[in-house]
């Protein structure tokens, strides 16, 4: 029965300095896709929601120079969707993007939102990491940077400190012949949430895999970036037995638990499945497929 | 005698009620609001199985805004040494499960309420009560529940002369099985288990209640009996019917779940002892935990054939989930399961075991899609190592008219084996399959009903047309019922507008349920529509001064019946309402019945799988559903009901389970991870109407409802072991149980 303060501040020192003061009694709200669930199903009651969405470097998409991206944490996945480069460049995060939620919840709900929620099962999160993208955060202290599997520390938690807030994330510039995807494992075919989740960013010159990264998702406390996985398909020409190391990379860098959601078995072996699916789609489109 | 015409019977008219269902303006119960009303909430046991020894609401009252509690002691007790039915429904096991009294046997059993001026505060009441548990071992599952030792869930239960959690025994018996299995050729015999599923009805449960200070009660709410509302409310509260108005809402789904109450009496009870009125809404996650699933289940079928595929003998034993009070459909698993077919040797035993979960409710054919999933299968495997197509393995043994059914009756004229034949003839029996991908067919009984209904049906003044009946509309019944009268009146469809009464406004109508609505209300309303029909022919006599039987109805209007009966301009109904008050009074007529003759619904089922061997994935490619619907008096609402089961029935089969903690908590309680196919897991569900018009009804209906979920559960299992050359004997096959299966074959 405690009252909620709600603010909508229009610039970030405002909205740090109105979260780090309320000592943790305070909620960042982006789309609001995880918050608002949260709170009508009574598991947190926040005296303080802060709102960023008025606040233009949290919701806006920029092309750096050299051709990165640079997108605000409270970008929604149809905004994203619906910008005329990105999706081109980066597919498989567009992907993993666009797969949180419903159509309605789309319109909505932020990459940003989805790491902080610190769910192992985030989609878009083995996305980011497999494309190399670091977020700028603000903080009580000023801004930072961080890679994105450094942000996760547990399901629901993060290694923010008191006070800060995912900014933006920046996606470095793609050489000729890059490419990305993300495929998960639900049991339904929508409005569901990840068993497992694989993202992978390749870059091919003449056959071969001259740059890779693999992130794994609800395998573990949080997603993973797989730098066996990596290893085992950089040099490669992604021939069976180079890929069948790599799935056995994924396999081995998992930590499931056995849930509702699937056994310890079944992740594993699913882990190894999907790295390959995945690694194909990535492989075709760097291919210009 | 079967009035076959085509001018609004069988059309694909505009629902009624759909203009206000499609923009947002149809009323369901939490749409209500009333002047000062306040809010309840339920306290619910945090145990899976607990004796009470006292509960302290003296903090919840003090709260400012609290202004009821109430607790088992304020509702009307049913002691368990006497049974008190009403329908299928025992009153001592209805008032256990609205608010616990001894134990709490369940996680999520209602154990107090609390009505406050917001939900809030009622929240908050809620947490101040104190009870005080003796927490004792639970039991969930069938095997637990009946292995020695076992936690007993009611002392009073004895099976075998021992306390025991079997709660009851059913069986059907036909011929002499031993016999029968003697001179069988080819023996099949296999084990089953399903998981409880929910009927996934879209609307929460939900009421709203007033009690004025004379004690007279209206009652809000979505169910799918207002007269069941009225009569379990008054049961469990001791208010007399005749003060107990039922108002029935528009309602979002039931599929049986919404044929017993749970809010309504703690509501009317909150609201008499506040004086204010009450609402009370339950979350999706209350529902899961405490409101009825269907039963789990495990069974064992034998079934022994010729060596030229006639079936000799059926054997099956079916245990059922009850829950935590006694009731599970075992008649319709026992029932339903070889009724099918012309067996002569059949023995069929169902057995209720109550366990600590939420008590079961009626499921869209109640147990007979876990005793058809079981025979089913098997008959599969038999026609496998007859040699024998599974369709005309099922034709050779196919019930027809004459074919006395183990449970009982003799059936009359029934199209299964029309069914069957459009199954066969049908191109989707004939596709090609790819790698991977499997057929399955299934075929299946459902008993249909028939019983107490009422209409009422009366001319407006300016000549248009007005029924009541007394049945929620689940399935589209008011448009159908709007197709028969103006059908019967020769008047246009918009002109007829049909109500659903409430229990002050129309006779008592027994539950939408059983598929039994529209076969009972088309009864009540035909032979309503037929005395109005005398009525108006009457007043045209008056008229015209000539003999009433002189005057004939045709095209919507009175007409002379020859020439001998004089020449005069035909009479509208417009016309002859005009004219009604000088003619003898309001022109109106109401029929009351207890119909009988509903007969059974068959249906056979083919589907098509497509299984991700590396994923465990099942998918379904392609599903064709055949049923003899009797006369399609709605088609549009008949290829939903299709459909709809259908979409049900691969859920049970693929997706849908409970997952129990090991506290005894559900731990899937709500969509996301109670995994009900969505759109996009499905593809189109075709349909194949037969129409064999059902002799014992006016115009040939037969219930069309319950019969689409029976056949799904095995059409999906046997397309999997088409596809993967492997059989899965347990529900559902989900992708880790499937995979699993893979990797140890």
């Amino acid at each position: 029965m405690t009252d909620i303060r709600y603010l909508a501040p229009k610039t970030l020192d405002e909205a740090v300095g109105a979260f780090a003061a309320a000592q943790g009694a305070a909620r960042i709200l982006a789309g609001g896709t995880d918050l608002l669930v949260q709170m009508r199903a009574g598991v947190i009651r926040p005296g303080l929601i802060v709102d960023i969405k008025k606040i233009s470097e949290m919701t806006s998409i920029e092309e750096t120079a050299g051709g990165g991206f640079r997108i605000g944490a409270a970008v929604s996945g149809a905004a994203l969707g619906e910008h005329p480069r990105f999706g081109r460049v980066w597919p498989g995060v567009l992907e993993a993007v666009n797969l949180i939620g419903s159509t309605q919840v789309q319109g909505r709900a932020s990459p940003g939102g989805n790491l902080c929620n610190g769910s192992p099962a985030g989609d878009s999160v083995p996305a980011m990491i497999a494309a190399g993208a670091v977020v700028t955060v603000q903080g009580p202290a000023g801004r930072r940077e961080m890679p994105v599997e450094a942000v996760p520390a547990g399901p629901g938690r993060t290694n923010l400190k008191p006070g800060e807030i995912v900014v933006s994330f920046t996606l470095p510039p793609r050489p000729a012949g890059s490419s990305d995807a993300y495929l998960r494992m639900i049991p339904r075919t929508e409005m569901d949430i990840a068993v497992v989740g694989v993202g992978v960013s390749l870059t091919m010159a003449g056959g071969k895999v001259t740059a890779a990264r693999v992130g794994l998702g609800a395998v573990a406390p949080t997603v993973l970036l797989v730098g066996d996985a990596a290893r085992a398909l950089i040099g490669s020409t992604l021939n069976e037995a180079s890929v069948e190391a790599a799935a056995a990379a994924c396999r081995a860098a998992c930590k499931p638990i056995d849930d509702k959601r699937g056994t310890i078995v079944y992740r594993t072996k699913v882990a190894g499945v999907l790295l390959k699916r995945t690694v194909a789609i990535a492989a075709d489109r760097a291919k210009g497929g | 005698m079967n009035v076959i015409s085509n001018k609004w019977i069988g059309q694909r008219t505009i629902r009624p009620d759909g203009a206000d269902k499609v923009t947002g303006r149809a009323a369901y119960s939490a749409d209500t609001t009333l002047p000062g009303l306040i809010w309840g909430k339920v306290l619910r046991s945090p145990h899976a199985h607990a004796r009470i020894k006292s509960i302290d609401t003296s903090k919840a009252e003090a709260l400012p805004g609290v202004k009821a509690v109430v607790t088992a002691k304020d509702l009307v007790d049913f002691p368990l040494d006497k049974s008190v039915m009403l329908g299928i429904q025992d009153m001592r096991w209805m008032c256990r499960n609205v608010m616990a009294r001894e134990k709490a046997l369940f996680h999520g059993h209602p154990v107090a309420a609390v009505a406050a001026t917001s939900e809030e505060i009622a929240a908050e009441a809620c947490r101040l009560i104190v009870v005080d548990y003796e927490v004792l071992p639970h039991v969930i599952d069938i095997d637990d529940a009946m292995q020695p030792g076992a936690p007993i869930l009611h002392d009073f239960i004895q099976f075998e002369g021992k306390p025991s959690n079997i709660a009851g025994k059913l069986e059907h018996k036909l011929g002499d099985v031993e016999a029968g299995f003697a001179g069988a050729d080819v023996i099949i015999e296999r084990s089953f288990s399903t998981e409880p599923v929910h009927q996934g009805y879209i609307e929460p449960h939900a009421c709203l209640v007033s009690v004025s200070g004379d004690g007279k009660a209206v009652i809000f709410s979505s169910s799918q009996g207002q007269f069941m509302v009225r009569a379990m409310t008054s049961l469990l509260t001791g208010i007399p019917q005749s003060d107990i108005r039922a108002i029935p809402a528009e309602i979002g789904g039931g599929f049986g779940g919404k044929t017993i109450i749970y809010l309504e009496p703690v509501a009317t009870l909150l609201a008499k002892k506040s004086g204010r009125p009450v609402k009370m809404t339950m979350s999706r996650e209350e529902v899961f935990r405490a409101s009825g699933p269907t039963s789990g289940s495990k069974s064992t079928v034998k079934i022994g054939a010729t060596r030229d595929g006639k079936i000799v003998a059926g054997q099956g034993t079916f245990y059922l989930q009850a829950g935590a009070l006694p009731g599970s459909p075992i008649r319709g698993a026992a029932g339903c399961a070889f009724a099918p077919y012309d067996i002569p040797n059949v023995h069929s035993l169902g057995f209720d075991v109550v366990s600590n979960r939420s008590k079961v409710a009626a499921y869209r054919a109640p147990g007979a899609p876990i005793g058809a999933y079981a025979v089913e299968c098997v008959l599969d495997e038999l026609a496998e190592a007859l040699k024998i197509d599974p369709l005309e393995l099922r034709l050779k043994n196919a019930a027809k008219q004459g074919t006395k059914a183990a449970h009982g009756p003799v059936f009359p004229r029934i199209g299964f084996v029309e069914t069957l034949e459009a199954a066969r003839a049908h191109d989707h029996y004939k596709a090609p399959l790819g790698k991977l991908q499997g057929r399955g067919v299934a075929s299946g009984f459902w008993f249909n009903a028939g019983g107490e209904s009422s209409a009422q049906v009366n001319i407006t003044e300016d000549g248009n047309v007005a029924v009541t009946t007394g049945h929620p509309d689940i399935g589209g019944s008011r448009a159908s019922i709007a197709n028969i009268t103006a059908e019967l009146l020769g008047i246009d469809y918009n002109r007829v507008s049909v109500q659903i009464g409430d229990t002050a406004s129309i006779g008592y109508s027994n539950l939408t349920g059983g598929s039994r609505v529209l076969f009972a209300s088309a009864m009540v309303v035909t032979q309503s529509t037929e005395k109005v029909i005398t009525t108006l022919r009457e007043r045209a006599a008056k008229i015209w001064k000539i003999d009433p039987e002189a005057v004939t109805w045709e095209d919507g209007e009175a007409r002379p019946a020859g020439d001998n009966a004089g020449k005069f301009p035909g009479l509208s109904l417009a016309d002859l309402a005009a004219r009604a008050s000088e003619t003898g009074g309001p022109i109106g007529a109401g029929v009351q019945l207890n119909t009988t003759g509903a007969e059974g619904g068959f249906a056979t089922h083919i589907c098509d799988v497509e299984v991700d061997a590396e994923l465990g994935i099942v998918r379904v490619l392609r599903y064709t559903s055949f049923q003899d619907v009797g006369r399609a008096i709605h088609p549009s609402y008949v290829e939903g009901q299709m459909q709809g089961g259908a979409a049900q029935g691969i859920g049970w089969a693929l997706s849908e389970e409970y997952i129990y903690d090991r506290n005894g908590k559900v731990d899937n309680a709500g969509f996301l991870d109670y995994r009900m196919p969505v759109c996009s897991d499905l593809p189109m569900l075709d349909t194949v109407m037969i129409e064999i018009p059902n002799p014992k009804h006016p115009q040939g209906v037969r219930g069309v409802g319950e019969v689409p979920l029976v056949p799904p559960l095995a059409a999906v299992a046997n397309a999997v072991a088409n596809a993967l050359g492997k059989r899965f004997y347990a529900l559902p096959m989900s992708p880790p149980r499937v995979l699993a299966g893979l990797d140890g074959a």
